[in-house]
């Protein structure tokens, strides 16, 4: 499919995202810990993926990215980016893809600041480096951003650090940086999992608000199956590096085929909220 | 009686201008035999209410009764009496922080017995009873805890909270830890010791979490129990604002319980 990176990919709806068969190993036992993962995600789309610690998620989104950790490696399989096999790029070239047409937060925000230089100043940085601004233009954008992620005081917030601020305020800059170069694609790995469940409500709002205004796609991935379940159209259950089911969020949630989206369903109406909302809403 | 009263709890860190209120005049009763979920996200005061309850914060106003026995003035030797007699415990969100990785499984379930001062023969018998009741095998008896799974050794962690017979367990985040097996497995635990007559009180950041095990629930913010009520009502009609928004944010499986516009309104109430 190379063909696809020749067509400008505004004049079609192909896909922005696509993962085709893709199975990962370790090349030290030479274990494949992702057994085959297939999705396509369109513009403006979100697509979900659930699944507990260890059941192969992050390794996919790591492969998307192209950054899968040392000794591990896409023993099978194809996975595109706005048309793009990843697989056939350099390192350079992959470099140049992550930021500007696929990006992506991870849980804990704070690990990804440092913590002696102002968020806001580091915000701009991508900017500099991802769009080639000026110092001046770069910090204007980086205001815009900070406002785009709702951030109530964007120039205030500019010149504090990481410390300074609240999980949920950090979690935005996070996603400030990640769609500073105006990516196609944003990974949001465990983005809200330490959350409060206030806060999560809210950056879920602004991850819907990126879809709808500027067409983002999305990749949400979670172990918490009613997260996903906010804001995706279509659903991967993964289990021990397995897709055990994959369709439609309605049609996951209301009619789950595997015994595992049974379990991770009745869990949550045995032990969750839905215990009682679901009767008050029926 | 009550196995737990707590009055007008005000508990403050840091000393002069540093000094910041983590506990506003929470009050709260537990009884016997009962599940009570203590719902507070971060700042709220909930884990600063546990360690008060456990003595290991020293409350600057209000009164702790732990059955029938005013802990509030209680000196480090006698909060020490109290708890060599086993009659409250803990179970906190990693097994490893509270169990030693340095003693077999079987030592750590036989340590609080013997500090009672149970004959060891005697207290072997009773750990082995205790095992089935939280569905672990014997043969795990001679293992270290780092050889264990996240949700075995929850599982110990409780079994060894267990064991003393207390009336009152604080569990602060016990599932968080968990995946979903684990943790409906270790919630199906809990439900048979309330059944049993033990009193749990079941701290979260997540009223999901709670709602389906807890029979009442309390709602901590900045400090205070801002409502309190049988779990059913607290979620199918939250009375507090800041209850309304906690609901109303929860994921679940229809999507979130509340609208967006209807969640901003609530936070600016709150802000006001």
């Amino acid at each position: 499919m190379t063909a696809l990176t020749e067509i400008p990919v505004e004049t079609t709806v192909d896909p922005v995202l696509a993962v085709r068969d893709v199975r990962i190993r370790g090349q030290v036992d030479g274990r494949e810990i992702v057994k085959g993962v297939s999705f396509t995600l369109a513009p403006g789309k979100v697509v979900g993926i659930v699944g507990e610690s260890g059941s192969g998620k992050t390794m996919t989104c790591r492969a998307v990215l192209g950054i899968l950790p040392p000794r591990f490696e896409v023993a099978d399989g194809a996975i595109h980016v706005a048309g793009q096999d990843v697989s056939a790029l350099s390192q350079a070239e992959l470099t140049e893809l992550r930021g500007s047409t696929i990006s992506a937060v991870f849980q804990d925000p704070a690990s990804y600041l440092n913590p002696s230089i102002p968020v806001g100043k580091q915000v701009a940085e991508v900017v500099k480096v991802k769009k080639g601004f000026g110092r001046r233009a770069a910090r204007q954008r980086a205001l815009e951003l900070l406002a785009a992620v709702r951030l109530r005081d964007p120039e205030l917030v500019y010149g504090q650090y990481a410390h300074e601020l609240s999980g949920g305020m950090l979690q935005r800059v996070l996603i400030a940086a990640a769609i500073a170069a105006d990516p196609r694609v944003l990974i949001a790995d465990e983005a809200t999992t330490a959350l409060d469940v206030t806060v999560q409500a809210e950056i879920l709002d602004l991850l819907a608000d990126l879809r709808d205004d500027s067409g983002l796609a999305l990749v949400v991935v979670s172990h918490d199956l009613a997260v996903v379940a906010q804001l995706c159209d279509e659903v991967l259950v993964m289990r021990d590096g397995e897709v055990v089911e994959q369709g439609p969020t309605s049609r996951v949630l209301y009619q789950p085929e595997h015994e595992y989206t049974r379990l991770l369903i009745s869990e949550h109406e045995q032990y969750g909220l839905d215990r009682f909302l679901a009767r008050e809403g029926s | 009686m009550s196995v737990l009263e707590v009055t007008g709890l005000d508990v403050h860190y840091g000393l002069r201008r540093h000094r910041r209120q983590a506990l506003a005049g929470a009050s709260l009763t537990v009884e016997p035999g009962e599940i009570v979920g203590l719902i507070g996200e971060t700042g709220s005061g909930k884990s600063t209410f546990a360690r008060a309850v456990l003595g290991l914060v020293r409350p600057s106003a209000g009164r702790i009764v732990v059955d029938g026995e005013d802990v509030s003035g209680h000196r480090d030797r006698q909060w020490r009496a109290l708890r060599r007699r086993g009659v409250l415990q803990y179970v906190f969100q990693d097994p490893l922080r509270s169990l030693d990785p340095d003693l077999t499984i079987a030592d750590s379930l036989l340590e609080p017995l013997l500090l009672k001062g149970i004959p060891r023969v005697e207290a072997v018998e009773r750990a082995r009873g205790y095992l089935p009741r939280v569905r672990l095998d014997e043969e795990l008896l001679p293992r270290l805890p780092g050889e264990l799974s996240g949700g075995q050794r929850q599982r110990v962690a409780v079994a060894r909270a267990l064991i003393t017979e207390p009336k009152l367990v604080i569990l602060d985040e016990p599932v968080s830890a968990l995946d979903a097996a684990n943790r409906v497995q270790v919630l199906e635990i809990l439900k048979d010791l309330r059944d049993t007559g033990i009193a749990l009180v079941f701290i979260s950041h997540d009223l999901g979490s709670v709602a389906g095990i807890a029979d009442r629930v309390a709602v901590l913010y900045q400090g205070s129990v801002v409502e309190v009520g049988p779990a059913r009502d607290v979620i199918a009609a939250p009375e507090h604002p800041y209850t309304k928004l906690l609901v109303g944010s929860a994921p679940t499986l229809r999507m979130a319980a509340a609208g967006r516009a209807e969640r901003e309104a609530l936070r600016a109430l709150l802000n006001a």
